[in-house]
């Protein structure tokens, strides 16, 4: 199963054992991520007014590329996936705003024809869970694990259609087929704070808690997350309890840790 | 309402998509918002003031930068409304004038530490600058 891999700038960066992790786990689990030649930064966050298209263009050259090699697009990061995602619910619903970005390409049209899928996604829908559990070398041995979704996964739901908003599993999931106990706690999908953490720390500070709290009144001693911003705001609010990447975890119960690490 | 009124609020309506006209004023969008304690005007009070034409308070206001477009509000309004999409036309309405930007690249070397990620450096320029 081949497929166009979009990490994005924070994963070349802060964030490198997300990417690293994600692509040694795909290697094991059969899926072939081919990164996308030449992209560029998605841009963070996605811009709702309508009369934005230049913000736009970078997940559009992205999705582009991915139909011109005929493959489906797999995203890990958070905002990354949410920005692309909704950037091409945008093409295939706003005719006019299709019409403006299509204009600015010079080559064939798009119009939201590229299928794209979170690497939780691909895990669950391509790959399969069961499958992922058959691989297991090295359990989590029922530690207790919180899945901390935040906002940019799940919502606007209309648009990202990954799991149930208020009541989501997809990380449990993920959680239990290796090995995990999975601790489902009240604030695992509200904000962290986000950039706001730029010019309001003390407001970062305040929604971060929040989360941190919740999860360890449930009793976890991890939180796993797929966004680099979500991890930041929360080591940096003095979060007591690790935060780690979803695939890191699944490395490490996979077998493949350490092999990445020395990469 | 004067001409110059109508036409910002046809703009905002325009740019967000959104019609204000569907609220129901329940508070919903407002009761769930994270950002909510530090807003002087609420999700639920944009939808109000752009349907009403009384923009100038909310161009003006600090609110703008609070929120954290973590979209519950359009997740959780039960008309449909969105209003977060409204919080950034009005927005964009007050950076976009000239000098308006609230971030230059020179304010960002003192707000970074080693461990901040890139995304959010991006996402706050995007937010904050045009
Ligand atoms: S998107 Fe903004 S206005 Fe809406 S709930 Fe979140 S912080 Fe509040
Ligand atoms: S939740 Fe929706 S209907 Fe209720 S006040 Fe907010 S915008 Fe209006």
């Amino acid at each position: 199963m081949k497929f166009s891999y979009f990490p994005g700038c924070t994963l070349k960066n802060k964030a490198k054992i997300l990417d690293v992790y994600a692509r040694k786990c795909a290697e094991v689990l059969g899926a072939e991520l081919e990164e996308i030649e030449n992209w560029q930064c998605c841009g963070g966050v996605f811009t709702t007014a309508k009369d934005e298209v230049a913000t736009k263009l970078s997940s559009v050259r992205i999705l582009k590329e991915a139909l011109r090699k005929e493959t489906d697009l797999v995203t890990v990061c958070s905002a990354c996936h949410n920005v692309v995602k909704q950037t091409n619910y945008a093409i295939q619903t706003d005719k006019e705003f299709a019409g403006k970005v299509n204009r600015y390409m010079a080559e064939d049209e798009y119009n939201g024809e590229t299928k794209i899928y979170h690497y939780l996604e691909l895990l669950r829908d391509v790959i399969g869970f069961d499958k992922v559990k058959e691989k297991v070398v090295n359990s989590l041995n029922g530690k207790k694990v919180a899945a901390y979704y935040g906002c940019l996964l799940l919502r606007p739901n209309s648009v990202m259609r990954m799991d149930d908003p208020e009541n989501p599993s997809i990380i449990e999931d993920l959680i239990r087929a290796i090995g995990g106990e999975a601790i489902v706690y009240p604030a695992r999908n509200e904000c962290c704070g986000g950039y706001v953490r730029l010019e309001s720390p003390e407001l970062a500070n305040k929604k971060s808690n929040n989360v941190f709290n919740s999860a360890m009144n449930a009793g976890a001693e991890v939180i796993v997350t797929a966004c680099p911003l979500c991890k930041y705001n929360l080591e940096k609010s003095g979060c007591e309890i690790p935060v780690v990447y979803i695939t890191e975890l699944l490395a490490d119960a996979l077998g493949v840790k350490e092999d990445a690490d020395e990469q | 309402m004067s001409s110059n009124k109508k036409n910002l609020q046809e703009e905002l309506i325009r740019i967000s998509g959104v019609n204000p006209r569907k609220c129901m004023r329940c508070g919903k969008c407002s009761g769930t918002c994270p950002a909510y304690d530090e807003m002087e005007y609420h999700p639920h009070q944009f939808v109000y003031m752009v349907e009403t034409g009384d923009i100038e308070p909310l161009l003006e206001s600090e609110s703008l930068y609070k929120c954290l477009i973590c979209f519950a509000c359009v997740e959780r309004c039960p008309r449909g409304v969105e209003p977060a999409k409204l919080v950034e036309a009005v927005r964009l309405a007050a950076i976009r004038k000239q000098g308006n930007n609230r971030l230059t690249a020179n304010d960002i070397p003192a707000l970074l530490d080693e461990d901040m990620p890139q995304q959010a450096i991006v996402s706050a320029f995007r937010k904050y600058t045009k």
